[in-house]
């Protein structure tokens, strides 16, 4: 059994439990261990880019740390694993910006990035392998028109998030395939949902998650998956459209047989 | 013009925004296009010219979704979000106090709102 380094965020352990709770059921039984590190901490939720600032990066360098011995840290919400990959890649590039995290946190050497971070899907994708869990598949979707919806924090930056295609990736759809069921590609699968604006302006907010669900609804989709809390909730409060909205952990335990009840 | 400013804003930023064509791909693809007064085009010219001011001081800095599809895309890698992220940083410190309050926050609240939004907004918004 692999062991991995579980960041399960802020979100993961409060609004979004199905996230949390079907990703670790599910890796459980592919074989994967993952183990969360004591007293993490929020990872700061927008990753700021600006060159001189480092008190706000400290919290993901502290979750970086944590996984240092470990095969790899392991996010599951999008946000999470853009912050937390963002302060890697640039604190790898940036020696100053090493000394100055090396000082505030009082290490006795230096952070350079070192450690590997996946998303879960990169996970199902490299270290299990889509076959392999395709054969391990009792329930699939069989069927069933999903579409994915990768939203901005999975693919960008992509210089510094190396998930996928940012304009055409196939992670998700490859997913689907593998529990069975048939990928709908439609054109604002990579745009914002509208993001954190929806505490300043719904209206914004509902215009960006509208124009993402009309154009999976148009595509043909019965339901659409995502891999962030804040997307799920603006796709599902905000956009006045009933089509169905799940997390991507929710449709793979059930496809490996984990989960009881049928949202379909 | 501040030079101190704008030199400010140059290494804050890390870009380069000489080495904009006008092309217009930034703003184009911006999904907060409708809500800006200044596009991410503009933040790129006028920071270029030296008009930090007027940007300072509009609205269309907390428009941003920090999406990175302006970055993503642009054809010159010019990375006009690191150049808008770098204005709202001046401007947030220069105001001395975060754009959100806390007193804001609970009216905005719903039962389903994840806490990654309220976090982002107001790590966003303050530094």
């Amino acid at each position: 059994m692999q062991t991995f380094t579980y960041y399960p965020g802020c979100t993961l352990r409060t609004k979004a439990k199905d996230l949390d709770l079907y990703a670790r059921v599910s890796a459980e039984a592919l074989g994967i261990s993952l183990v969360e590190p004591e007293n993490w901490q929020c990872c700061g939720g927008a990753y700021t880019t600006a060159t001189n600032e480092v008190a706000t990066k400290l919290s993901a360098v502290r979750t970086l740390m944590a996984a240092k011995d470990s095969e790899g840290l392991i996010t599951v919400c999008s946000a999470c694993h853009n912050v937390i990959k963002q302060t890697n890649y640039d604190i790898s590039r940036n020696e100053s910006m090493q000394n100055k995290v090396r000082q505030y946190l009082d290490l006795g050497e230096a952070y350079t990035g070192d450690t590997t971070v996946y998303h879960y899907l990169e996970m199902l994708r490299d270290v299990v392998g889509f076959e392999n869990l395709k054969s391990k598949v009792v329930k699939p979707f069989k069927g069933k028109k999903i579409a994915a919806y990768y939203g901005c924090l999975l693919l960008r930056p992509s210089k510094a998030l190396a998930m996928d295609n940012p304009e055409n990736p196939s992670i998700m759809e490859d997913f689907i395939k593998a529990i069975g069921g048939t990928p709908v590609i439609y054109a604002q699968r990579n745009e914002c949902c509208g993001g954190y604006i929806t505490l300043e302006d719904k209206n914004q907010a509902s215009k960006r998650s509208g124009a993402v669900m009309d154009s999976a609804e148009n595509a043909g989709a019965d339901m659409i998956i995502t891999a962030c809390p804040l997307c799920l909730y603006n796709l599902k409060k905000n956009s006045g459209s009933s089509l169905p909205v799940y997390y991507f952990t929710e449709l793979l335990a059930e496809a490996l047989g984990l989960k009881e009840d049928s949202n379909e | 013009m501040n030079k101190n400013l704008k030199d400010w804003i140059d290494i804050t930023s890390g870009v380069n925004v000489r080495k904009c064509m006008r092309c217009g791909k930034c703003t184009a693809t911006c999904p907060s296009y409708n809500e800006m007064e200044y596009h991410p085009h503009q933040f790129v010219y006028m920071v270029e010219r030296g008009e930090i001011e007027p940007l300072i001081n509009s609205e269309s800095l907390y428009k941003c979704l920090t999406c990175f599809v302006c970055v993503e895309r642009c054809p010159r890698n010019v990375e006009p979000a690191k150049v808008v992220e770098a204005v709202r940083l001046a401007a947030v410190r220069r105001q001395g106090k975060n754009h959100l309050s806390a007193e804001q926050i609970p009216p905005a609240l719903d039962d389903d709102m994840p806490q990654q939004a309220i976090v982002t907004a107001f790590r966003k918004y303050t530094k």
